[in-house]
């Protein structure tokens, strides 16, 4: 049982989307913080002061933590946008 | 970067969740003309948050409690929509609201999550219904990768069908963290425990409480019966100590404390897990209704909501509030109050029309006229019902009798206040902080430099320290550590540091590009050429 079985989800085939370069498979539908955690990666950011890792934190769109750049336009939050077949995701400084 | 501005309404909803939708909806009953400015993707906020329908759910439901109401009112909400009743914008991150010359409001909002166009809605009234976040306490390791709200778990869960990792501990304090573990293990994550601060027996002080609010209890039996099924334990007077892991989290070392919230010496342990979901409580989202001057009042357990009178109006005229922005207390309340704003509006709208065309413009009149006296015949005093209620409910459109409404939402409010009381922001977690400890996750602000701010550089409260250190001056905002530096600090002064007078000032909720700033004038801006 997962998610998606759980509600008996049918949706189209996932498409990538490139991540630094690296492929990420996303369902269609799905926030590009789910389909980083899907893939395993919790982590896509790194901070300004002491260059650690961060990713999604609090997942409603409130901490800023997940920020991403969409197709050039920077400060997305990650957990929030639903990414297209196309799309290229660079992460923040 | 465009903007939009529209004409005016007879009230703005800023948020679709359980508040606002029902508000909506409610107004809409009415003949209201409605318009709903909504940061989600759909209506339900974050308590029905659901896959999008390209996800194409046959049972979107299967993780949500009380879908079947959540679907009523959705029918309802739509239907209104497809009239023209009621313009509701997805994705619409309101930045500002303001009372115009001319009477009324102007609402201004994001268009998208790329932020790349403003829209701005006038409307004669205003329902803010702008929900809540989740409260964080600060400790060593919180900010690992993997370590990530409760709720957040849950949203992204129930919005994306994907679980923030394969063995989730679920810690910190309050109802949601039952709620949390049992979505994730019906989603097949495994739970090793659920890691609570506070004691349980304290529910037996509220009896009273419990015995009026039975389908509560039913709820939390259901998710006690899921977490026992799936043999999930719950360790209660139990503190997270600390998060460990080197690029991500992978344990977390818990401990039983006393009445204190002190760890007990030689009862602390060490779990393996790929993800920590954790929370303390909820904070309502105020920043709109502050910047309008809208008294607020502290909650039993310190946190600020918006102060209303029975029929959800706020201190300001013109201005209503529902859901947990007016008390933390669930979507079953939220809907109640949304109702009941509603119907206040319309009330209000009416007493309007009736007034007929006089020299102030009509909604300025309706502004300063909605607040003049009770609007709601029927209304005479919570619990009271008068004769003609639920004839004069439904000659209004009302869906429910507002008496009826009133003692639901009475009762519901003493649940809240009861959960309250269990679940207050724990004693003794300022004791497991280091000096490296981020306590301003933004800003990576350690313990460290606050302690310097007050000893070195004489911060004596909490705004100083914020200014010396850029605590709570990051992008979310002070959202994150909004309750902890002001704990922070009153440790370091010895107590001394005073409560704040009222919520702090936030002109902007959220973000705004300078271009959308910049073209957004007095009042509603013309379309820019």
């Amino acid at each position: 049982m997962n998610g998606f079985t759980r509600v008996g989800a049918s949706p189209d085939a996932a498409f990538t989307v490139d991540v630094d370069g690296t492929p990420v498979p996303v369902v269609p539908g799905q926030t590009l913080a789910a389909a980083l955690w899907a893939a395993g990666i919790t982590a896509w950011r790194t901070t300004r002061g002491q260059g650690r890792p961060r990713g999604a934190f609090c997942g409603i769109g409130s901490c800023y933590d997940c920020l991403v750049v969409v197709n050039g336009v920077a400060g997305v939050r990650a957990c929030l946008v639903r990414p297209e077949a196309g799309d290229v995701v660079r992460t923040h400084e | 970067m465009s903007e939009t501005a529209d004409a005016a309404y007879d009230v703005v909803v800023v948020g679709a969740g359980p508040g606002g939708f029902a508000g909506a909806v409610a107004a809409a009953d009415a003949g209201l003309a409605v318009a709903v400015l909504d940061a989600g993707s759909a209506p339900g906020g974050q308590f029905w948050r659901q896959p999008a329908a390209a996800l194409r759910a046959r049972r979107p439901g299967a993780l949500h409690h009380g879908w079947r109401t959540y679907a009523a009112w959705r029918g309802r909400f739509d239907a209104h929509v497809a009239s023209g009743a009621v313009a509701y914008f997805a994705e619409h991150h309101v930045w500002a609201a303001e009372r115009i010359a001319e009477g009324g409001f102007a609402v201004h909002a994001l268009a998208g999550v790329a932020r790349s166009s403003g829209r701005t809605v006038t409307a004669a009234t205003l329902l803010l219904a702008t929900g809540a976040y989740e409260r964080q306490l600060p400790f060593p390791g919180w900010t690992l990768p993997g370590v990530v709200t409760a709720g957040g778990a849950q949203a992204q869960l129930k919005d994306s069908l994907v679980v923030p990792g394969r063995r989730v501990v679920v810690a910190g304090t309050g109802p949601l963290l039952l709620t949390v573990a049992a979505s994730l293990v019906s989603a097949g994550a495994e739970v090793p425990a659920v890691v609570e601060a506070a004691d349980p027996l304290r529910y037996a002080r509220h009896p009273g409480a419990l015995v009026r609010n039975p389908g509560k209890l039913v709820e939390g039996a259901g998710y006690a019966a899921t977490l026992a099924r799936y043999r999930v334990p719950v360790h209660t007077r139990h503190a997270v100590v600390e998060a460990h892991g080197d690029r991500w989290v992978e344990a977390v070392t818990v401990a039983k404390t006393d009445r204190a919230g002190r760890l007990l010496p030689g009862r602390s342990r060490t779990i393996a897990c790929d993800a920590l979901a954790v929370g303390y409580g909820l904070d309502a989202q105020l920043e709109l209704a502050v910047e309008l001057g809208c008294e607020t009042r502290r909650e039993p357990d310190g946190g600020w909501v918006l102060a209303v009178d029975d029929e959800q109006r706020t201190s300001v005229a013109g201005v209503w509030a529902a859901g947990e922005s007016t008390g933390i207390g669930g979507a079953q309340l939220a809907l109640i109050e949304g109702e009941l704003a509603g119907a206040s509006l319309a009330a209000a709208h009416r007493r309007r029309t009736v007034r007929g065309a006089g020299r102030q413009s009509p909604a300025a009149a309706l502004a300063a006229g909605g607040h003049a006296g009770r609007g709601m015949p029927g209304v005479a005093a919570e619990g009271r019902a008068s004769p003609a209620t639920a004839a004069t409910a439904r000659a209004r459109g009302t869906s429910v009798a507002p008496s009826l409404l009133l003692r639901r939402r009475s009762r519901l409010r003493a649940f809240a206040a009861a959960l309250q009381d269990v679940h207050p922001v724990p004693g003794g977690w300022t004791d497991r902080l280091r000096d490296d400890t981020e306590v301003c996750r933004c800003e990576e602000v350690p313990l460290g430099a606050i302690r310097d701010a007050v000893t070195e550089l004489g911060a004596t409260e909490p705004r100083s320290a914020k200014l010396l250190t850029r605590a709570g001056m990051g992008w979310c905002q002070g959202r994150m550590c909004g309750t902890a530096v002001p704990c922070v600090v009153a440790e370091l002064t010895g107590g001394a540091a005073p409560s704040a007078a009222s919520p702090p000032s936030r002109p902007l909720a959220c973000p705004v590009p300078l271009g959308i700033l910049a073209g957004t004038g007095d009042g509603p801006a013309p379309r820019p050429t």
